[in-house]
């Protein structure tokens, strides 16, 4: 039997997890209410949404969208999910799978899109035929899809399951290049516009680990296996690196993100690179800066296509890596 | 203390009594990445680890889109 190690600094229980940036050590009570304290106050601050509004969840079956979930119900939010069915081979079909045992245990809402079902193609075919890095194609075709699901349906606003780890990496990727308009756009909420719809996320304050911890605390049986296809991108070389440095200085990340968005976004704001007026796809008018969408390019491209399968994708991926795209635009 | 790795997933066996965050330097695994399950709960990086314990480290990083 293990023996336990540091106490609750609030009830001098067993400590379950530590939080060097907080100076702050929880048993699994405290810890969920931390993860509530701290949801709630990305949600007040950034003034995200509101009780009486109708909020749909982008769920993919992993710790970070299955935790948000559970934290908005408790916090009192009307949450709804949508899942969509990315076609990654045994990884979507299990994804799936726990997105649904999650929404039908706790009696929830969770509505499913499959994209080759509805739209005609998948990631790995997607991916294959427009010679990009898997991860584009995926977050193109999520993005269209919630973004539409959202305003066809009614909701208020679109929340994900960003946490402070992404959102500090993808800040990293586009400063290390100097993306202006990508770091204009780098809000943890975002208004309607243009036919989108508004979209925020409540988890920038909670760090990757800690929403793992929160699942394990709270008996949700998430998908823990990592997508065969997003390995080696990107976007986890930032993470890597962030966390090298949160090693030696903890509360680095949260730093970093967070004065960003205090000290350098507000400038950014009211800089030409985010005042493009968008206009509106040819073929679905769904907002773009193009004549017709990133989406309705990929379904255009991949009409007739053959299904491409994941291994010959990753082989390929893996070959070249041509472009990486990870987290990319419109985020 | 036999542990369960992911990534690709396996089984070692590593001598106890040992400390949480001693196990995942001897494995060469970064603390941030990763949290560790014993006996089905969660504990910490001072936890003492003793032979007859199953260990679950489970990684915690995502990245896609």
């Amino acid at each position: 039997m293990t023996n336990p190690g540091m106490k609750c600094m609030v009830c001098k229980q067993p400590a379950v997890i530590d939080l060097p940036r907080h100076n702050a050590k929880f048993c699994g009570e405290h810890f969920s209410n931390f993860c509530r304290e701290q949801t709630a106050k990305a949600i007040r601050h950034h003034d995200m949404m509101q009780l009486t509004d109708r909020v749909l969840v982008a769920v993919s079956g992993g710790k970070d969208s299955l935790a948000l979930w559970d934290l908005l119900l408790a916090l009192g939010y009307q949450a709804d999910g949508l899942y969509i069915g990315l076609g990654i081979g045994e990884y979507s079909d299990e994804s799936g799978q726990y997105s649904q045992r999650f929404a039908d245990a706790r009696g929830l809402k969770l509505h499913t899109v499959d994209l080759r079902g509805t739209y005609g193609f998948d990631v790995p075919t997607a991916a294959a035929t427009m010679k990009r890095v898997p991860c584009s194609s995926c977050g193109v075709s999520k993005r269209h899809i919630f973004d539409s699901y959202a305003v066809e349906h009614g909701y208020d606003v679109v929340v994900t399951g960003h946490n402070l780890d992404d959102e500090a990496a993808v800040l990293f990727g586009n400063a290390l290049h100097w993306e202006m308009e990508y770091l204009a756009r780098q809000r943890p909420v975002l208004p309607a516009r243009d036919g989108m719809p508004k979209k925020a996320k409540p988890l920038v304050r909670l760090a990757e680990r800690e929403m793992a911890a929160y699942c394990i605390v709270n008996s949700i049986d998430y998908q823990v296996e990592e997508c065969p296809m997003a390995a080696g991108n990107r976007h986890l070389g930032y993470k890597e690196a962030l966390n090298l440095i949160e090693a030696q200085s903890p509360g680095t990340k949260h730093q970093y993100y967070h004065g960003f968005l205090d000290r350098l976004a507000p400038v950014l704001a009211d800089t030409a690179a985010d005042r493009g007026d968008l206009g509106r796809c040819e073929r679905c008018g769904a907002a773009t800066t193009a004549g017709i969408c990133s989406f309705c390019r990929i379904s255009a491209a991949t009409n007739g296509v053959n299904p491409v399968s994941i291994e010959v994708v990753i082989s390929r991926t893996r070959g070249s890596k041509k472009s990486t795209a990870s987290k990319g635009p419109a985020r | 203390v036999k542990v369960l790795l992911r990534n690709p997933k396996r089984e070692v066996e590593e001598a106890g009594p040992v400390r949480v965050h001693a196990l995942l330097d001897r494995l060469g695994i970064h603390r941030e990445t990763v949290l560790v399950i014993s006996n089905g709960a969660l504990v910490t990086g001072d936890s003492l680890l003793l032979d007859t314990d199953i260990v679950e480290v489970r990684p915690v990083i995502s990245g896609g889109a």
